[in-house]
């Protein structure tokens, strides 16, 4: 169904249920098996007042009623929650009260399928994927051309980039990247590079056709008085499922510009320290998604099987010992 | 190992924890011989700082034997007998290059969320919440140290325990926060707390030369204590003498001190039932983070054009705070965490030279399978406590 058919539709019913709720909140109770009483009846009138509300405010957003439509999905839950409070009521009516529950959790479902679909833009607006872009920045107290030589050098990039798996050079400056994605999987494309330009900058593309599209840059600029180098990192890329799926990733911690920081974090790590610091509470060094699952503060246990195994390509250049922690449950 | 373990609000165990081992090259593991509990541990305790986990191992006021090290550390060995500061610094960044050690750069693995709380990161330190890194403390029988070639202090004196395990971070902090004052000769100081904190730094603002020295708390043990100890010149009771800011108009001929160090922090008290019973609620239901009550005095209660200096800790955000006599008064706030690194060494000779012997402030020495009556006495200021020492 299109989106302007759904939405309407889903406004008439809006209108035809808070008319009934207002004009014979006794009847509507009825149906919906719940006790009928002074109280109860005030509250049908109050739902019957949103539910109008709900319907001018659909009508008034049309073509795409994003903001209505979640209106609905915000009552929705509110409307479930009070049918969940009469459930408990021995005065309704159960057979009765089951199929109101599920007819709002029906409802509730399309009302959100419906202000998902209002919230994108249309087929004929869109372009393929939507790429994003993300920028992050760090200090780094080191002269600009090693922090651009450390950079450069392909081999040392996984020692930073926590979810690269590995980078394979291909000679004639391509290079072949396997990186970690949400939910176990990983995403592979190459890489060439595009504007190499010594100390100052390094520009890259993918390679058209295969994998996940992305383009970026890094810049090396001075930092005032004596500070080192300033690092920029810019890149835009396809993410897998879109602005969805970015959402998704960032409730699991993965979203781009957190581990871009987090990247840059332990790029300054490794460059001023000579390593990835690590903490009991993140062995790891610092990562978006640890932030949000801490172990905790106290000495890591040296046990068999909590020793996650680092990938060959984990070796900055004078870490002692690879991590143990946690890591395993999370995978 | 045994260590101090938090176990929910008001509530540490000593319980049996793996032993620390090294993680990166630049890490020492320490047998800790004392440690202390500090009044920054109680907002811990209490359940004011954010991102504090079960589990979590406390303590950043310690000292001991180290017992291995990393590859890369060159000025330690196996033996050798060290005060540890408490914030974890790595000596390369711009900020430790600038000796603003508790703002490195690099030491907090959980940068992100502190950089969510506080707009930027500052160090990691021992003991102290998963927003400051998540590492174990040192309220144990032994802790890892990271950057132990930038940190720990090597003692090559036979001083006992007691006299330099303050360097670790009381001592240094109250001394920070009374050269944050810009003593001139003749300034008057009041200092707000007289924990050990405050007693530190009413004592260190005497040494840089202050003329008097004035400690405001609600304990006349602890008044007592900065009198005969701290060498403060005058005291005030705010439980006795409520209007403290009119009371230092008295004592300083209406001008007011010319610099005031808040050594209190969050969870200050008031003497007036009804003021403290607002901030204690909007603090229960998070409508702010800090009871603010020495700051917005020290505020009120400075000379036009002089120094608040702030070492008291506070979270995150506070309200009713007089900016309006800030601004209109030309008062200087400076505040921060103790470069504790930057003051060790200095300290030490002044402990060594007899000028202050920071073990005054001790009240109870204990077993650390006594730590939680430690906490529960520290916490309830009972049997007039003032430092907890423990011995693992």
């Amino acid at each position: 169904m299109p989106v302007d058919r759904l939405s309407r539709f889903l406004s008439a019913f809006s209108l035809a249920l808070g008319t009934a709720q207002l004009a014979m909140p006794n009847v509507v109770n009825r149906v919906a098996g719940i006790r009928d009483d002074v109280t109860t009846r005030l509250w049908q009138r109050l739902v019957g007042v949103r539910e109008v509300v709900v319907f001018a405010a659909i009508e008034a957003e049309q073509p795409r009623p994003r903001r209505a439509l979640w209106m609905r999905v915000g009552g929705d839950a509110k409307d479930l929650t009070l049918l969940t409070l009469a459930w408990r009521d021995k005065r309704a009516s159960g057979p009765r009260l089951v199929g109101a529950i599920a007819n709002v959790a029906a409802i509730a479902a399309l009302d959100a399928y419906a202000a998902i679909r209002a919230g994108r833009p249309p087929e004929n607006e869109r372009t393929e994927e939507e790429p994003m872009h993300v920028k992050a920045a760090i200090t780094v107290r080191k002269p600009r051309e090693e922090v651009y030589r450390f950079w450069r050098d392909l081999e040392n990039l996984p020692s930073f980039m926590n979810h690269v798996e590995s980078i394979e050079g291909n000679g004639n400056g391509r290079s072949h990247w396997k990186v970690k994605a949400p939910a176990g999987t990983h995403v592979e494309w190459d890489a060439e590079v595009v504007e190499d330009r010594p100390g100052e900058a390094l520009v890259w593309r993918s390679v058209e056709g295969y994998g996940v599209q992305n383009s970026g840059a890094v810049r090396f600029l001075d930092a005032p008085r004596d500070q080192g180098t300033e690092v920029h990192v810019e890149f835009d890329y396809g993410a897998p499922g879109g602005r969805l799926g970015e959402a998704v990733a960032k409730l699991f911690g993965e979203e781009p510009t957190q581990q871009a920081k987090d990247d840059l974090r332990r790029f300054k790590q490794v460059l001023e320290t000579g390593f990835v610091v690590r903490s009991e509470g993140s062995p790891e060094g610092s990562t978006a998604r640890r932030h949000l699952k801490q172990r905790p503060g106290q000495p890591v246990e040296d046990g068999p099987g909590e020793q996650e195994p680092k990938p060959s390509i984990e070796r900055a250049p004078s870490v002692e010992e690879a991590p143990s922690g946690e890591e395993g449950d999370r995978s | 190992m045994k260590a101090t373990v938090y176990s929910g609000r008001n509530s540490v165990e000593v319980q049996e924890v793996p032993d620390p081992k090294i993680l990166n090259s630049r890490d020492a593991i320490v047998k800790i011989t004392s440690t202390a509990i500090c009044g920054s541990d109680l907002h811990l305790y209490d359940g004011y700082v954010p991102m504090v986990k079960k589990g979590d191992v406390f303590g950043h006021e310690f000292m001991g034997e180290v017992t291995d090290v990393g590859a890369d550390v060159e000025n330690l060995k196996p033996g050798d007998r060290v005060v540890v500061p408490f914030p974890i610094a790595c000596g390369a960044c711009n900020a430790c290059q600038s000796q603003l050690y508790s703002l490195c750069e690099n030491s907090n693995p959980n940068a992100g969320r502190a950089e969510k709380l506080w707009g930027h990161s500052i160090a990691g330190v021992f003991g102290y919440s998963h927003i400051l890194g998540g590492y174990p403390g040192g309220q144990a029988e032994a802790a890892r140290v990271p950057f132990a070639d930038v940190g720990p202090l090597k003692l090559e004196t036979d001083l006992p325990d007691e006299e330099v395990l303050f360097l670790s971070d009381v001592l240094p902090t109250g001394y920070m926060g009374a050269e944050m004052c810009d003593i001139q000769p003749g300034d008057i100081v009041a200092v707000w707390g007289a924990g050990p904190v405050g007693l530190f730094a009413a004592a260190s603002a005497k040494m840089l030369g202050a003329e008097r020295v004035i400690v405001i708390d609600r304990f006349d043990y602890r008044l007592r204590k900065a009198l005969s100890g701290a060498g403060a010149t005058d005291v005030i009771n705010y439980e006795e003498r409520p209007d403290v800011v009119e009371e230092l108009k008295e004592v300083t001929g209406g001008r007011g001190p010319d610099a005031c160090i808040d050594a209190v922090g969050l969870e200050a008290h008031h003497a007036h039932g009804m003021v403290h019973a607002y901030d204690r609620v909007k603090q229960a239901t998070r409508m702010e983070t800090e009871r603010p009550h020495a700051l917005r005095e020290a505020i009120m209660a400075c000379r036009n054009g002089g120094v608040v200096s702030v070492v008291g800790v506070y979270g995150g955000f506070l309200d009713k705070f007089p900016m309006g006599a800030v601004i209109n008064r030309g008062l200087t706030i400076r505040a921060g965490q103790c470069h504790v690194h930057k003051y060790m060494r200095p300290l030490l000779e002044r402990i060594e030279k007899g000028e202050i012997d920071p073990s005054f402030v001790i009240s109870h020495r204990m077993g650390l399978d006594e730590v939680s009556d430690g906490y529960e006495t520290f916490k309830h200021k009972q049997d007039e406590c003032v430092k907890v020492v423990l011995k693992p």
